[in-house]
């Protein structure tokens, strides 16, 4: 190891760390792209908590006129489509991309440059979906768009021309990422990191590339044949001219429900990363873990239908699809059980992750229950459209998915950013969400039973729903506030002077052998993995703990360059989308040559540029 | 030794893109089996006509079908002369696969404009919406790959494609096999099972 | 251009006879799609009263049949290991079954239900 080693003075002057705009713009080092993917994230959920907001001092009181029943279904579709695609899975995106590499010991992820892509084009999707604001004409027909209420006939603005062809972007962001992260995991393994020595988080991230290779190609047709009703005139949802709704419910639906899986196995991963550190304890039953994280995919692609129950779908199909509904519980009480199994005995330090971790296996069962409530197909048509239903989903999504984001923003922040998070605030930023999260979300499983129904913009007085929805929107301001202690805590850290060790917490995995924040080339020297837990067993090979790491030259090490074609590429996505949206116009042919002349210039251009140099 | 430096070692030994086109290729067909299921689901569901039965032309689309074929043997006997160093049986097959794909192009545009011809578009009925959609789709891929091929031709001709880069000329060749097996089912689910 | 000593030094099999042998393999099997579908609509010829009842199975068969050796031949599956194997047989495997399922809940639900609803009748349930 005495080949290289530099001061860090010294190692800046032959790999200079680029800033600046076009660096960002140019970048294709995986760490830089995750914190593109965990900026935009962050800030789309504030504007997702925002209309969040919004909903909860609308509906604090009955009859309240705050928002008009027209900006108030804007505000939940915008919330929903906006907290599913533009937050929960970019931020599980940040870490895909700052930390897989990082765990498998790679120096970059299989397309350095396919990522960048990914990222732009879910940047101009977001934003796309967002500008609808400024038309006046926000996506209004609700996340999961169903036709015919989406069809032209009862949409005729541009409202969902905006969220269809909003998702449709996004859906090639992820479609993309996909393939990468597929590949990254298979073939850039450091020697040793067998598949069966992976990470938790890597494995439940590959499972989830799997997800969204095999289900977003179907909302991507459903999508294309929505956009071809209202762009075209065709009727493939139109009942007047045969088209049939129910073929749109079947096909958004065969791909939201691995979409909600989209959405947890990641969560599922860090909670497996945090709980053994904080346990001082190897993860119970890795191998279980792993296969009931495959089942669960795997089943998720035949459960579809329990979202059409009230549809009338026949008694053979509620069976069918009830029994494999309450089948997916096996393998995720599996999951619960080797979680718990997992802390038993093991000597625990309560820091900020581990309360996250614990606060989410606590939320997350809750919302289990409330999930196998409904797959019982009787049950579901007492609770489909009311709050159950949305206590049910926010329980998973928020108390599951976003509860596990937030551990794992606590626990890989000193290796993302080299400074370290404040333990007090981080406490209280856990108190307060967890305290909030609860009064706005458990009121509402009362409330849903007693019949009160979703997207609706208000209720009468008198029904009894009053003083619940009072709660749950102090309880909305609480969360609220939750997260301007983090962003205090994160400015507050940003400006402290005191760096990040390599390894503050005593790190299993490899991307605590390395300094924090990483060099550009992430290791100096690929390492060789000899077991699970990778660094844990270096450490415990030389006696328990190991010198910091220095910063090193680099000198010699090949990288990925910087280029602008994928951004240029990703523009020329977009452009051909709003192109295609103004099709009709006297210019349209026009616009949509200019489009695609700007993307194939960019891909021609892309794969003749040298990859490095 | 020289293609050692252009395809590092991976941990399973498949090239980074062969890979990736083959996951490219799994989720493909996610896509085409929405699209035929659409397909499908609305065959004999159209409120007014023409219905396929009195609209298809039987023998025009196997021509086009013997031609996508034909189009796959061509293109693998050029990837074995690309990856042998033969330029000619590499360049010459590479430039049948290409005839063969424009030809198809061709069969499609002249039997998309018989059927607008006959009263057929995407407004008129569930199946001209359905059919225009999944053979347009499939269309499209066509063309795209012939797109493809062609710059591999041309890189081919000023001799940008030895033995060593051939997995340049593989992935393409098998989005072109993948195009051609598409259609393999097509053929016979829309055309043939047409009453 | 030394290209044919570089033929060598890679070694690559040549697999040009085998190619076309499949080649004409899928050739008679779509002579024989287009054959099956041409008897089935033609009253009177031979195995016509077979192909007019069995024409979807047939066609099935053949045409799995292509695919299989285009994917195994061309697309050389049969030369590759299981993981590329495995992803397309995946991916294959979920296809279908989304094709069967989105046909079963569309044509045939109601069916099986109306069945079903006559058979409780029928016991007195
Ligand atoms: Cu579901």
């Amino acid at each position: 190891m005495a080949t290289s080693v530099l001061d860090h003075a010294g190692a800046a002057g032959i790999h200079p760390e680029k800033t600046g705009l076009w660096a960002w713009i140019t970048t294709v080092d995986h760490k830089k792209i995750g914190i593109l993917y965990g900026a935009s994230a962050f800030i789309f959920f504030l504007i997702g908590g925002l209309e969040a907001l919004v909903i909860r001092l609308q509906l604090m009181k009955p009859d309240n006129n705050l928002v008009s029943p027209e900006f108030y279904n804007q505000l939940f579709t915008m919330h929903g489509t906006t907290m599913i695609f533009l937050a929960v899975m970019p931020l599980s995106a940040m870490f895909f991309n700052f930390f897989i590499p990082l765990l498998i010991g790679a120096r970059d992820v299989a397309f350095p440059r396919l990522n960048a892509f990914s990222y732009w084009v879910f940047l101009f999707g977001g934003l796309f979906l967002n500008a609808s604001f400024l038309f006046n004409a926000a996506p209004n027909g609700g996340w999961f768009g169903y036709a015919n209420l989406s069809s032209k006939q009862f949409s005729p603005g541009l409202n969902m021309d905006f969220w269809a062809i909003g998702l449709q972007i996004l859906g090639i962001a992820s479609l993309a990422a996909g393939v990468n992260f597929f590949v990254t995991v298979l073939n850039m393994r450091a020697p040793g990191m067998k598949l069966i020595r992976m990470p938790m988080f890597v494995w439940m991230s590959f499972i989830t590339q799997l997800l969204v290779l095999l289900s977003f190609p179907v909302i991507t047709v459903a999508l294309i044949l929505l956009m071809f009703d209202r762009l075209f005139g065709t009727h493939f949802f139109v009942p007047l001219g045969g088209g049939d709704t129910m073929l749109w419910q079947h096909l958004f639906w065969v791909f939201g429900h691995p979409e909600v899986y989209i959405l947890i196995l990641p969560a599922f991963g860090i909670i497996s990363e945090i709980l053994p550190v904080f346990s001082r304890k190897p993860l119970f039953g890795y191998t279980a873990m792993v296969f009931s994280g495959c089942f669960i995919a795997f089943l998720g692609f035949g459960v579809w239908s329990h979202h059409m129950f009230s549809t009338g779908m026949g008694p053979i199909a509620d069976s069918v699809f009830s029994l494999a509904t309450m089948l997916i519980a096996i393998p995720t009480g599996v999951k619960i059980f080797n979680w718990l199994g997992t802390t038993w005995g093991g000597s625990i330090q309560m820091k900020t992750p581990m309360y996250f971790a614990l606060g989410f296996i606590a939320m997350f069962i809750m919302g289990g229950l409330s999930g196998v409530m409904h797959s019982t197909a009787p049950a579901d048509l007492q609770q489909t459209d009311t709050y159950f239903v949305v206590a049910h989903f926010h329980y998973v999504l928020f108390g599951g998915s976003i509860f596990s984001l937030t551990g794992g923003a606590y626990y890989w922040w000193p290796k993302m950013f080299g400074h370290m998070l404040d333990e007090g605030l981080g406490k209280l930023h856990f108190w307060l969400m967890l305290i909030g999260f609860n009064l706005t979300f458990f009121p509402m499983h009362i409330v849903g039973l007693e019949g009160m129904p979703r997207r609706v913009y208000t209720y009468p007085a008198g029904l009894g729903f009053e003083s619940l929805n009072r709660i749950e929107t102090y309880g909305a301001l609480i969360l609220g506030f939750s997260f301007l202690v983090f962003i205090f805590n994160v400015i507050k850290s940003t400006r402290s002077k005191v760096h990040a060790p390599a390894d503050p917490w005593n790190g299993a995995t490899l991307e605590w052998s390395i300094p924090s924040p990483p060099q550009e080339f992430n290791f100096p020297s690929i390492p060789t993995v000899h077991g699970r837990d990778a660094f844990w067993e270096e450490k415990r090979a030389h006696g328990g703990k190991l010198p910091e790491p220095a910063r090193v030259s680099g000198a010699g090490i090949h990288l990925p360059n910087p280029s602008y074609w994928p951004f240029l590429a990703a523009l020329g996505v977009l452009l051909l989308f709003i192109a295609l949206m103004n099709h009709a116009s006297k210019l349209g042919p026009v616009y949509i040559f200019a489009a695609v002349s700007v993307l194939f210039f960019s891909i021609f251009n892309w794969v003749f540029e040298p990859a490095e140099g | 030794m020289d293609a050692h430096a252009l395809h590092p070692a991976t941990s399973t030994g498949i090239p980074n893109r062969k890979l990736a086109i083959w996951t490219f290729i799994g989720s493909e067909c996610l896509f085409f089996a929405s699209l035929i299921s659409v397909y499908l689901v609305y065959k004999g569901k159209s409120l007014v006509g023409p219905y396929p039965s009195e609209i298809f032309e039987i023998p025009l689309v196997t021509v086009g079908t013997a031609l996508l074929l034909f189009s796959s043997l061509f293109v693998v006997l050029a990837l074995n002369g690309c990856e042998q160093g033969n330029r000619k049986k590499f360049l010459g097959w590479l430039a049948m696969t290409i005839l063969c794909g424009l030809f198809f192009i061709g069969m499609q545009v002249y039997e998309f404009t018989h059927f607008f011809h006959e009263g057929l578009t995407m407004q008129k009925n569930l199946f001209g919406a359905s059919f225009f959609t999944l053979t347009g789709f499939h269309g499209t891929h066509v063309t795209i790959g012939v797109i493809w091929l062609l710059s591999i031709f041309i890189e081919g001709v000023r001799g940008h494609v030895p033995p060593a880069k051939a997995l340049n000329f593989e992935i393409a060749a098998l989005y072109w096999h993948f195009v051609d097996v598409v259609w393999i089912v097509i053929f016979p689910v829309v055309y043939l099972m047409n009453s | 251009m030394d290209s044919s000593a570089q033929a060598h030094e890679h070694n690559f099999p040549e697999r040009a006879g085998e190619y076309v042998r499949i080649g004409l393999i899928l050739f008679v099997l779509t002579a024989l799609e287009v054959g099956s579908y041409e008897i089935a609509h033609r009253p009177g010829v031979p195995l016509h009263d077979f192909m007019h009842t069995g024409l979807i199975p047939v066609l099935i068969v053949l045409s799995a049949i292509k695919f299989a050796l285009v994917a195994l031949f061309y697309m050389h599956l049969k030369w590759d290991g299981p993981l590329l194997k495995g992803i397309f047989s995946f991916s294959l495997f979920l296809a279908t079954f989304v094709i069967v399922a989105l046909l079963a809940l569309f044509i045939y639900e109601g069916k099986f239900s109306a069945m079903i609803g006559s058979l409780m009748g029928a016991t007195g349930t």
